[in-house]
């Protein structure tokens, strides 16, 4: 091989079309498509009376309006249950247009097609919808209080239960020396891509065929998905999936109702249809994550050593579960980050609120679990006296242990066991990378010059590449170009680079000769999906493998051309050459055009594989039978279970004594996801996660009132942060290579956004000197908390509802 | 009842381009739909993101805050006009595509027109004068570090005479 | 999140903008900048059926200093008046304000007197003008011709004294006496965003650099622009060793803010108290010749 791709930081190769304003973007499509538009529910909790249609028939434009009397078959049904879990007891989900009740504001309840989204919105304004309210049920004391329902048949609001022991933990606490008892608080946040969603749909009718452009994290999947609704033959289905203007979770759930309703009324219409969800539908019809409430109960030695920790958390997961409970179940696997927890016990309820649902956003659940564990580390520390890092060391699953079984299920269904990691490594290049054990003294310099400053730190472990599987097709062209297509979509990580990197590597080409196609299940029909950092690990893999493969076939050609042993063969630079003597080379296209024999010739290079062309062995069939014509094959990877990458971040806090207002001054991050194909695109993540959790920890929340109304459902209110908000972030790679797959990768797409609430809290929390238990926090929240604690009453003494007896502060 | 349409004309990227819009055609849409200029992208539609910055006449402005029908007769540069003389990347699209300044791309054009036009005015900006200048556009993919980056390297470009080096 | 359909006019010259303003009553709607009108618009949260859009009325795009004013025009965009040498020099407290607002995209478009009508009580400029005690001049059609001091001008959130019909053709900011200095202070969420609170203050001085006035002008901490005058807190102190603490805790006796889901009440009111003093000291700087840094963040 002449030059080694794999690590290096090149640049990226979709970049020229997207910097130029050349991207396609869903709403880039179809410029004469009929535009989509719906009426929502203004209601968070309603009967519907009636759909009134009769100022609205006479806008010049209107094609055509539907409700869910319009709907039939399988349309009519309510969307699937993605993920079926044993403890998802009560799993609801929409019908595409409401079917009788509404269930939060944003749900579809009319769908409108007209000449343009100008006069589609106009008929909405014309459609009267009568509403008989009903009572709201907003948050997680209400939900639990259930003295009213979101779904009639659901009595408690619990959509499921869930119980994971290992050991007997309540006893592992009662026994030991110190004992406490925390309540920690996250709110919702939401993915939030720049792009939001949107679907354009075309049948051909002659063909019988569908054609679905989504802007979507699974293009494979919702083929399925929608050859199942329209109960169309899955070969009459393509997906295609556009270039995505991000995705973070929200796009990984399928079939949306638009998804599905969008290509049924394209083919009941026979014309082209086009819907680009706006921002404020996004706000209020896509989907929320982060909500929780925990109650950490935990035993520990004089040492900080875990002895037992007892956690329940309570799950908001908004009016339906369409993705199952997997946010709350890696909640719950995934809070132990890389401590041992003594015997660990956690139980969950999820619960239906009248609100958006709750499906995942980058980090899924990891981000509440690291929070309420390092949460939980701090407040030991603090109980005993010792330094912060000093207890998660003592704590640390240590680098011979691994690999670590930590006894329980992960939310791929299989053991939790950590592949691999140096913890304790990490740690000290963290500690060394903010200054750790300089910073008391800072701290005091900066205290008596008036200013307030704090440090914090947390870490996580994080389970990536999960399967059960992706895929990858390499196809050599006779042009001695090589086409990649894996079923996994982009949402702009890099694909096209990385997996271009990966084959030029496996197959010894020069990169500008690859070509990667992603997301269109025209060129690759099997394929899960763009989530949980599993891209390159997953598709990496099974590019490197199927490239692999493609290597061998192209060295078995090549040595009959070049009458020479297989294995005194390389390719190097696009041609198959004899090791140490590159005279004797034959180019990678006509190894392609060898490899398929022809009857007919289209250019010279086809000519070679002609009948007449060269000396056939007339001794067998021109394909052996266990071959098959062209330089290409397919292939899948499929882990025996996921790999664990992990993390620790720290971060240097500014808090006004006077205004409280919140300044990040230094954000820095330890980072291991194993071997890394490109640096520069995985520090991209781990900027953009960064960017997301301090988002999360000090500025996003969606605010709810009593009556379920979405109080700031715009980008004036919901407050991403902006580059005046972001510090610049100081990172530092560790790589410890995952044994568990052919690259040693592991997944870096989440990674920075984890502990972003857990840090920031552990930092403002010590600059202040008292518990923050509640994120994320604005400045009048800290304020009104300095208030509180000069009161006395500090946040963290608030009594669960309800406790039972163990010792609050320790023994 | 039919809309009204009005003949809008631009020059767009220096050419002159018309169609005819309703007064109600946000400049957003006119030049993504009307004109198929579809490098200009629309992220909120309320002001706040700046995806849908476009220069008219020079001044970046949001283009989904603007009627089409009252800036006509208007010069509008978007994304697609920001190339270099001779059809290349222009300077501050070389700078992103060096320095890792976009990732899922959506929130590029109106970053790539906001800078072009502070550089125009500031060629020499120190790192938190180039972190204020694009403090009104969002961004969900990089978190700004190699966006910062960027807008240094295009300074940087365009001081040695807008060729890479 | 598409506008409905208006009828569209675009007067060239005021005695065209005024007629059409006259014809259309109430069912019209000036189109200055659209920087607050076009998102209510594209929202559906008001849906007038004509627009008299302004922008090609050349002659309202000026910014003038007389002796003893600043007059801005309608059409003067944000960024004018941000850049405007004359009008820094004598009246600073604008481009300290006006840097506040929004980022500088929304301010290439946006104008001085539209956001004076749009009325928001977070916004800088009508606290600005409160606290300046300057004055808004509306027209008709017909010769009709009313000056409006800014006490008068701010009826409520989003409601100015503007009527159908009127257009509002200028603004006019007085160049406060001899011996003051101003600065103006803001807390909000993201740099750019509406305040959760701002000041704008005026501390005049005497010879002796003793306080004679402190005038202090707020936004988001009441239905309109509050205008306090806590010169009773400071008087005859020197600038340099005032207690501009007690002018804070003078006004945020006086302020009466709402919660909302950025910030509660008692937190908005400290917040009066401590930006109250932080500009009110550097104001008296400012006023002495010695500040400096007065545009900065808060
Ligand atoms: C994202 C964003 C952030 C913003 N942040 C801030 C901020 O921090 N601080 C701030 O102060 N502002 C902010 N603004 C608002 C901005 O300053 C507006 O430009 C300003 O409020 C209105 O000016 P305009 O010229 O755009 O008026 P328009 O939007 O055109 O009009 C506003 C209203 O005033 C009426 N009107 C306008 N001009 C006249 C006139 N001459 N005579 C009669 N009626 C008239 C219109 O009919 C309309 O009702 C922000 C806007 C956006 C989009
Ligand atoms: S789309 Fe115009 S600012 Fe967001
Ligand atoms: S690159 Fe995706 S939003 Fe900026």
């Amino acid at each position: 091989m002449t030059t080694k791709l794999f690590g290096e930081p090149i640049p990226r190769r979709e970049d020229p079309r997207l910097v130029s304003g050349a991207g396609r973007y869903l709403d880039d499509l179809g410029p004469d498509a009929l535009a989509v538009a719906f009426v929502r529910s203004p209601h968070a909790h309603a009967r519907i009376i009636d759909i009134d249609v009769t100022d609205a028939l006479d806008v010049d434009g209107l094609v055509a309006i539907y409700t869910y009397e319009d709907l039939a078959g399988r349309v009519a049904e309510p969307l699937p249950v993605l993920i079926p879990h044993p403890a998802l007891h009560a799993p609801r989900t929409a019908h595409p247009l409401a079917n009788g009740v509404v269930r939060h504001v944003g749900e579809a309840v009319a769908m409108v097609v007209a000449t343009d989204r100008y006069v589609a919105e106009d008929v909405c304004d014309r459609i009267r919808v009568g509403y008989r309210p009903l009572p709201a049920v907003v948050g997680i004391d209400a939900a639990c209080a259930a003295t009213h329902r979101v779904h009639e048949d659901v009595p408690d609001n619990t959509a499921a239960r869930l119980v994971q022991e290992v050991g007997d933990a309540p006893a592992a606490i009662a026994a030991a020396p110190y004992r406490l008892e925390l309540e920690l608080e996250i709110e919702r946040s939401a993915s939030m891509p720049m792009e939001g969603r949107g679907v354009y749909a075309r049948w051909d009718a002659a063909d019988r065929s569908l054609r679905v452009y989504s802007s979507t994290q699974t293009s494979t999947s919702l083929r399925f998905a929608l050859a199942t609704k329209l109960e169309l033959p899955v070969d009459r289905v393509e997906v295609v999936t556009p270039d995505v203007g991000g995705g973070f979770g929200v796009k990984i759930v399928h079939p949306w109702p638009e998804e599905v309703l969008v290509p049924w009324a394209a083919i009941r219409l026979g014309r082209e249809l086009r819907w680009t969800e706006d921002r404020r539908e996004h706000f209020v019809a896509s989907a929320h994550e982060r909500g929780q409430r925990h109650r950490v109960r935990v035993g520990f030695d004089a040492d900080g050593r875990l002895r037992g920790l007892d956690v329940t958390f309570w799950h908001d997961n908004g009016a339906y579960t369409p993705y199952g409970i997997i946010v709350p179940v890696i909640t719950a696997t995934q809070l132990l980050g890389p401590y041992r927890p003594g015997a660990y016990r956690v139980e969950f309820a999820s619960l239906y609120t009248n609100t958006v649902q709750v499906t995942p956003y980058r980090g899924a659940g990891r981000p509440q679990g690291v929070y309420a564990m390092e949460r939980t580390m701090d407040a030991i520390a603090q109980q005993l006296g010792i330094d912060r890092a000093t207890v998660r060391e003592r704590n640390f699953i240590q680098p011979e242990q691994m690999p670590y079984d930590h006894g329980m299920i992960f939310q791929d269904g299989r053991p939790l066991i950590y592949d691999s990691g140096d913890y304790p490594a990490a740690m000290a290049m963290l500690k060394e990378l903010v200054g750790w054990d300089d910073f008391a003294a800072y701290r005091e310099r900066a205290r008596a010059a008036g200013r307030r400053v704090g440090i914090g730190l947390a870490c996580y472990v994080e389970g990536t590449g999960v399967g059960p599987y992706e895929g990858a097709h390499v196809r050599v062209e006779t042009t001695g170009q090589v086409v990649v297509a894996t079923g996994l979509t982009s949402q702009g990580q890099g694909h096209e680079t990385v997996f271009a990197q990966v084959a030029a590597d496996a197959l010894g080409v020069p990169i500008d000769d690859v070509t990667v196609v992603t997301g269109d299940t025209r060129r690759f029909k099997y394929a899960v999906g763009t989530f949980a950092s599993r891209a390159a690990v997953m598709s990496g893999s099974a590019v490197a493998l199927a490239a692999g493969k493609v290597r061998d076939k192209a060295v078995r050609i090549a040595a009959e051309a070049l009458e020479a042993d297989p294995g005194d063969l390389e390719i190097v630079d696009g041609a198959v050459q004899v090791k140490g003597d590159p005279a004797a080379r034959i180019a990678l296209g006509t190894v392609a055009a060898l490899a398929n024999p022809l009857r007919y010739s289209f250019d010279a290079q086809t000519a070679l594989a002609t009948q007449f062309a060269k000396a056939a062995r007339v001794d067998r069939p021109p394909v052996a039978d266990d071959d098959e014509p062209g330089l290409e094959a397919t292939d899948y990877y499929s882990p025996i279970r996921s790999t664990f990458a992990y993390g620790m971040h720290a971060a240097i806090v500014e808090t006004d004594p006077e205004t409280a207002d919140i300044r990040v001054l230094r954000y820095c991050v330890v980072h291991d996801c194993g071997n890394l194909i490109n640096p520069r695109i995985v520090a991209g993540q781990v900027h953009g996660g960064v960017a997301q959790g301090i988002g999360g920890a000090l500025y996003e929340r969606l605010a709810y009132d009593r009556d379920g109304q979405l109080l700031n459902a715009s980008f004036m209110d919901f407050l991403m942060p902006y580059a005046s908000e972001v510090p610049a972030i100081e990172i530092a790679h560790l790589q410890t290579p995952s044994p568990l797959n052919p690259l040693g990768v592991k997944g870096a797409g989440e990674a920075g956004v984890i502990p972003g609430s857990a840090v920031l809290a552990s930092a403002i929390e010590d600059a202040e000197g008292f518990r923050i238990s509640r994120m994320p926090i604005s400045p009048s929240e800290l304020w009104e908390l300095r208030q509180r604690h000069a009161t006395g009453a500090s946040p963290a003494d608030r009594d669960p509802a309800d406790r039972d007896p163990v010792d609050r502060e320790g023994s | 009842m039919t809309e009204v349409r009005h003949d809008v004309r631009l020059r767009v990227n220096g050419v002159e381009r018309s169609a005819a819009a309703p007064a109600r055609r946000l400049l957003s849409d006119f030049l993504r739909h009307d004109l198929r200029l579809t490098g200009t992208h629309v992220g909120c539609e309320h002001g706040v993101c700046g995806a849908c910055t476009v220069l008219v006449d020079g001044r970046p402005m949001r283009s989904c805050l603007l009627f089409a029908v009252s800036v006509d007769g208007a010069e509008i540069t978007t994304v697609e006009g920001c190339r270099s003389g001779d059809g290349g990347l222009g300077p501050v699209q070389q700078a992103f595509l060096e320095c890792h300044g976009l990732q899922c791309g959506f929130c590029t054009p109106g970053f790539i027109t906001t800078i072009t036009a502070y550089l125009a005015e500031h060629p020499d900006p120190t790192e938190e004068e180039a972190r204020e200048a694009i403090g009104g556009n969002l961004c969900r993919c990089t978190g700004y570090v190699n966006i910062v980056a960027s807008v240094l390297r295009a300074a940087e470009l365009i001081r040695s005479g807008g060729r890479p080096a | 999140m598409k506008p409905a359909s208006f009828v569209y006019h675009r007067p060239t010259d005021l005695g065209d903008a005024l007629a059409a303003l006259a014809e259309v009553g109430h069912d019209g709607k000036v189109l200055a900048g659209g920087q607050s009108l076009v998102p209510v618009l594209t929202m559906r949260l008001a849906a007038p059926g004509h627009l008299v859009d302004i922008n090609r009325l050349a002659e309202l795009r000026h910014v003038t200093v007389t002796g003893d004013a600043v007059r801005v025009g309608a059409l003067a965009r944000h960024t004018d008046l941000e850049r405007d040498e004359p009008a820094y020099a004598v009246l600073p407290l604008l481009r300290r304000a006006t840097a506040h607002v929004a980022h500088r995209t929304i301010r290439n478009r946006g104008t001085t007197v539209g956001s004076l009508v749009h009325a928001d009580p977070a916004a800088e400029l009508p606290a600005v003008l409160a606290v300046l005690a300057g004055e808004v001049e509306l027209v008709r059609a017909g010769g009709g011709r009313r000056l409006v001091p800014a006490g008068e001008f701010f009826l409520g959130p989003l409601e100015s004294a503007v009527r159908p019909g009127e257009l509002a053709v200028s603004a006019t900011f007085p160049v406060p006496p001899a011996g003051t200095g101003s600065a103006w202070l803001e807390l909000s969420r993201r740099r750019g965003d509406y305040a959760l609170v701002g000041v704008g203050v005026l501390v005049t001085l005497d010879a002796e650099q003793r306080v004679t006035r402190v005038r202090a002008g707020y936004v988001s901490v009441g239905p309109t622009p509050i205008v306090l005058d806590l010169t009773d807190a400071v008087a005859g102190q020197r600038y340099d060793e005032a207690a501009w603490a007690a002018a804070g805790a003078l006004a945020a006796t006086l302020v009466h803010p709402e919660e909302d889901i950025h910030a509660t009440a008692a937190y908005r009111r400290h917040l009066v108290a401590v930006l109250t003093s932080r500009a009110a000291q550097r104001a008296g700087a400012d006023a002495a010749g010695t500040g400096a840094g007065t545009e900065g963040a808060e």
